[in-house]
């Protein structure tokens, strides 16, 4: 469900290197889903900076506020904005169409503190039991 | 029946009723159930007057009522964001049906479309009024709408410092002062002959027409206001938007005002509704309610609370406000209102002001003594300087029988602000004439 | 439906533009009864005003017809929690609507409105004596805007003695949301306090967290878990020894009003919602007023304006003064005049007899209704509890996948309105019923049998709860349509 080639965080993003020095970042399936209808997105602005695990944004169902959390360090070159008009492409498309962010990434030796997709399902019913 | 023990009206448990629900709670007593209160501190000591039957507290409420000199058997010349105007029938009999009065707030929407579809007429019609994008539910009067504004604009342009054109209501500006004291606001008064503001302001306020009852020149003012990179505020006087041009027209970002003027009888200071309306980019920093239109399950059209993510009940300390309220009812009174008067009777009701208001100061001007030290174009209300503190005028008037406008010596020397709307006839007018006449005769 | 039903259904739900005809009106026009002066220059005036054309019996039946979809307390059983939907006395809307009182000007003199201050100032003294305080201020409009005039004089208080440091508030994780949101208006930084197994507040957590930079405490009580804090009283010891305001949400005031006083529990500045306790109608979503309350500490920052007596030869006379330190003025105004009337001509009914009877009725009903459907749901807090009981669907969730929100929308089904769900946000798939004083046993059994009947539904027909309400003007609606692409007014485009 997962796919194999991305990186995961524990705030549940996901990161695609699309080359050696550029990312794509969004959420995961199952923060899309624990979420409910996403109805509005807030990114940061293109050329501003973020940090790993910093906050970078916010994201609203109908009744709830998230933090988001970039996956990685760099600064933003472009946001994607469809989900101006779309919101709803994260719950459709969390992987594809859902994207958020293309990041210059800093150091990409970051990718190092997050996790594959197998790590992050096993995180993922780490959590579960944990409730 | 003298001696029985008390039985509320509100309350249909009878002793026995309570003895059998207690055996079903399964204690013995009512104060089991309050077990969970420190040993010692139920406190049934309870200094209050005793219950009063409905015929007494009638005549006592009455009694209150007929202490207050009631504008009616006074003819009353007080406005200064509070205005008497002639209320239809219509709206007090629509606006007391108990399926508006008794609701609570419409969060449950397959049971709440009466008060979620007039919500949404109240939003449309306030944008029409006011000539912006959206408009909210309301807030709880013109000043606190002001206030909000404020902390609005400093959202929207991370800045901090607000300036005010010192011709803004007084009240309105202590209402201010409170909502920033605590937000590391700066509050600076512009004088309006020569307006500046500093950069790094966050927005600028402007009442129009002011709390002096005068038009400001809102061009110059959007312009300053823009230059530098400041919103424009402006709490405007809802009716006089049915005469002079909207806000809108001149680049206003977000119109705030006090909503009474529209179907809202004064009833010493509240409840009122508190006008908010702002441009489309701004609406997720708006704080209050809003209601928007949708569908339901079956592609119905629907109407629900919407973006409520702004609000404290679920971004809580990160709310846009912490308020929780959209004065329902009063807005619904206003609906009502300009649904009656509509296109033509707002225009006639608006004009009937201003031509009123002309001719009391035509009248007064020409009084020895008294003069208008103010110039421009004015609405229903206007400034005179009268020849005796207007304190000792007001009071004289009050033995005659009339109300007069409002002591702003802290203003302007001997000011009184005089307030005529359509509900003051050519007589009261006249009256009002003759013995500020009389007075300045008897000193 | 026929498509002309359906039609007609449409119809009865156009929007006040969208029934305009040119040159009808809904009211007679005042005439002009002096000379006409001059208009000012055009450029100043507007064009077209573009605000609806219809005539009074139009609007009157539009209001009517749009009226009948509402569920309100006169028409039935309305146990929404924390929100104390009671009866609304016919009485208190006759009083409050006398043209001595509708008529007066907030600015009239104060002698020429010496019955409404006067009847301001009985409010302010019943208020004080019921909650055990020492002084009131009217002018908050709303429950929000009293618990931010409460933590503005606590500010104004540590500022006041120099410790500017104390910026720090804790509230319970089982607040309103109002309160976060009151004190961050009022410059603190919110940290929220866990609650304990009983739904308390957790001491030892209240004990890690008091230092000198503890500004106070809001606390609801009895909270929104409809539970009595049972360590009140160490838990106001504790933020006071620690130089902390003890503020108190006075939202619940229903389940003790006559009974307990905040005064003698500690608290220092408490508000109360009039539109709650003391039965100012709901109005759809207000007005309401929350006036603030405050103990010795804080009496001095109350807000403008204070009632005030004077007594003179010739009997008492009132004035409105401002307290010495005040933080300042609320509302352009008094506050809200016709919801105080309302509250005082309450409390002039019930009087000492009568307040303690509310207190009692409300926490009998509420645990009348805890003992006849425990079981059929879960019970987050098994105790005691006071004018309301939260329970739990999950339940119901674990074993049919129905969800608070499925029970909510089958009571309406029932002709019953829903209880608030999903708050207090610490109990999952929250359910919190507050059935008030003002309801009899009768009603509290039907409402027992439905709800014993909904959790049997839940396994039986689990979709019927799923799709419910069935019988409404509107099915569910899409919320989520209306947030994505906000629609939040008319427009002539689309026509």
């Amino acid at each position: 469900m997962n796919p194999d080639e991305l990186s995961y965080s524990k705030e549940h993003e996901w990161v695609r290197m699309e080359s050696d020095d550029v990312a794509v970042v969004g959420i995961t399936d199952f923060a899309q889903d624990s979420l409910g209808d996403v109805v509005f997105v807030e990114l940061p602005e293109v050329e501003s900076e973020v940090g790993q695990f910093d906050k970078m944004g916010e994201i609203e169902s109908v009744k709830a506020v998230s933090d988001l959390y970039s996956p990685v360090s760099g600064s933003v070159l472009e946001r994607n904005e469809a989900l101006v008009d779309s919101p709803e492409l994260v719950n459709d498309s969390p992987y594809e169409d859902g994207w958020m962010l293309r990041v210059a990434v800093d150091d990409d030796s970051e990718l190092g503190n997050l996790m594959s997709a197998s790590e992050y399902e096993a995180f993922l019913e780490s959590e579960d039991q944990g409730h | 029946m003298t001696g029985d023990s008390f039985q509320s009206p509100y309350v249909p448990n009878t002793d026995l009723d309570r003895r059998l629900m207690l055996d079903a709670i399964g204690v013995d007593s009512v104060d089991d159930l309050f077990s969970d209160v420190p040993e010692g501190y139920l406190n049934y000591d309870l200094d209050i007057p005793s219950a009063m039957d409905e015929l007494e507290l009638g005549r006592y409420a009455a009694q209150l009522a007929s202490m207050n000199a009631t504008p009616g058997d006074y003819a009353c010349f007080l406005g200064a964001g509070s205005y008497r105007h002639h209320i239809p029938a219509v709206v007090r009999q629509i606006t007391g049906r108990s399926e508006y009065v008794t609701a609570y707030t419409p969060y449950q929407p397959e049971v709440s479309q009466g008060t979620l579809q007039t919500a949404f007429e109240f939003q449309s019609l306030i944008c029409q009024l006011t000539g912006m994008d959206v408009a909210n539910l309301g807030m709880y009067d013109g000043s606190t709408s002001l206030a909000e504004a404020a902390l609005m604009a400093g959202r929207v342009t991370r800045r901090g410092r607000v300036s005010v054109l010192k011709t803004v209501s007084p009240l309105y500006r202590e209402v201010l002062d409170t909502y920033v004291q605590a937000r590391n606001i700066e509050v600076e008064t512009i004088d309006s002959q020569n307006p500046k503001i500093e950069e790094g302001t966050a927005c600028l306020i402007v009442q129009q027409p002011n709390f002096f009852g005068y038009l400001e020149d809102l061009q110059a003012l959007s312009d300053l206001a823009h230059s530098s990179g400041a919103l424009l505020i402006v709490s405007a006087d809802p009716l006089s938007l049915a005469m002079f041009n909207p806000p809108s027209k001149y680049g206003a970002d977000i119109v705030v005002g006090e909503g009474q003027a529209l179907g809202v009888p004064p009833t010493f200071g509240g409840p009122y509704v508190g006008l908010f309306a702002c441009k489309q980019d701004y609406i997720r920093q708006m704080p209050g309610r809003i209601v928007g239109r949708t569908v339901d399950t079956r592609g119905e059209e629907a109407y629900v609370l919407t973006l409520q993510t702004r609000e404290q009940h679920i971004r809580r300390e990160r709310a846009t406000s912490n308020i929780c309220t959209a004065v329902a009812l009063i807005a619904l009174m206003s609906t009502v209102y300009m649904a009656s008067f509509g296109k033509r009777g707002l225009r006639h009701v608006a004009e009937l002001c201003y031509h009123k208001a002309h001719y009391a100061a035509g009248l007064i001007d020409s009084i020895p003594g008294y003069s208008l030290p103010m110039e421009g174009t004015f609405f229903r209300e206007f400034v005179v300087e009268c020849p005796l503190p207007p304190e000792r005028v007001n009071r004289m008037l009050v033995e005659r029988g009339i109300i007069g406008g409002l002591d702003i010596s802290e203003q302007t020397p001997n000011g009184m602000l005089v307030c005529v709307t359509e509900v003051n006839s050519r007589e009261e007018v006249e009256s009002l004439a003759d013995a500020l006449a009389e007075i300045s005769r008897d000193g | 439906m026929s498509e002309l039903l359906k039609r007609l259904d449409t119809d009865r739900r156009k929007l006040l533009m969208d029934r305009s005809a040119p040159g009808r009106i809904g009211t007679t026009l005042p005439s002009l009864d002096v000379p006409t002066s001059d208009l000012p220059d055009s450029s100043l005036l507007r064009g077209e005003l573009d605000m609806p054309e219809v005539s009074e019996g139009e609007i009157v039946r539009y209001f009517a017809q749009i009226s009948q979809m509402n569920f309100t307390i006169d028409h039935n059983f309305y146990p929404l929690g924390s929100c104390t939907m009671k009866y609304n006395p016919k009485l208190n809307d006759e009083i409050a609507s006398l043209p001595g009182f509708t008529e007066i000007h907030p600015l009239q003199r104060e002698e020429t409105a010496q019955g409404a201050i006067r009847l301001l100032w009985e409010l302010q003294e019943s208020l004080n004596e019921i909650t055990g305080m020492a002084g009131c201020s009217l002018a908050p409009m709303a429950g929000a805007e009293g618990e931010f005039a409460g933590m503005l004089m606590a500010r104004a208080y540590h500022l006041e003695r120099g410790e500017s440091k104390r910026r720090k508030v804790l509230i319970p994780d089982s607040a309103h949301g109002t309160n976060p949101a009151s004190a961050a208006m009022a410059g603190f930084e919110v940290v929220s306090l866990p609650s304990d197994a009983d739904g308390n507040a957790d001491l030892d957590a209240l004990q890690g967290s008091v230092d000198d930079e503890l500004a106070g405490l809001m606390i609801t009580l009895p909270s929104t878990l409809g539970l009595f804090d049972s360590n009140i009283l160490e838990v106001n010891k504790i933020v006071r020894d620690a130089g902390g305001i003890v503020y108190g949400d006075g939202a619940n005031l229903n389940a003790i009003v006559g009974r307990v006083k905040f005064g003698d529990l500690g608290f220092d500045v408490i508000h109360s919602n009039l539109h709650k306790t003391f039965t100012q109608p709901h109005g759809g979503g207000g007005p309401g007023a929350g006036p603030v309350i405050a103990g010795p500490r804080l009496v001095d920052y109350l807000p403008v304006p204070v009632a005030i007596r004077r007594d003179g030869e010739d009997g008492d006379t009132f004035s409105l003064g401002r307290p010495p330190k005040s933080i300042g003025r609320m509302g352009a105004f008094h506050g809200n005049f016709g919801a105080l009337v309302r509250a005082w001509a309450y409390i002039c009914t019930l009087g000492r007899e009568g307040i303690p009877q509310i207190s009692e009725d409300a926490v009998i009903n509420a645990n009348y209704i805890l003992s006849q459907i425990r079981g059929c749901y879960t019970l987050p807090y098994d105790r005691i509890c006071m004018h309301e009981v939260v329970l739990s669907a999950t339940n119901l969730k674990r074993e049919n996948g129905v969800r608070a929100l499925d029970v909510a929308k089958r009571l309406i089904d029932y002709g019953i309105h829903p209880p608030t769900m999903y708050f207090p946000l610490i109990v999952d798939e929250a359910l919190m019923i507050e059935p008030t004083e003002t309801e009899s046993k009768e009603t509290l059994d039907s409402f027992i049998e439905v709800m014993k009947t909904i959790a049997e539904e839940s396994s039986s027909d689990p979709d019927l709860l799923k799709n419910a309400p069935h019988n409404t003007p509107n099915t569910r609606v899409d919320e989520a349509r209306a947030a994505r692409r906000p629609d939040l007014r008319w427009r002539r485009s689309e026509h």
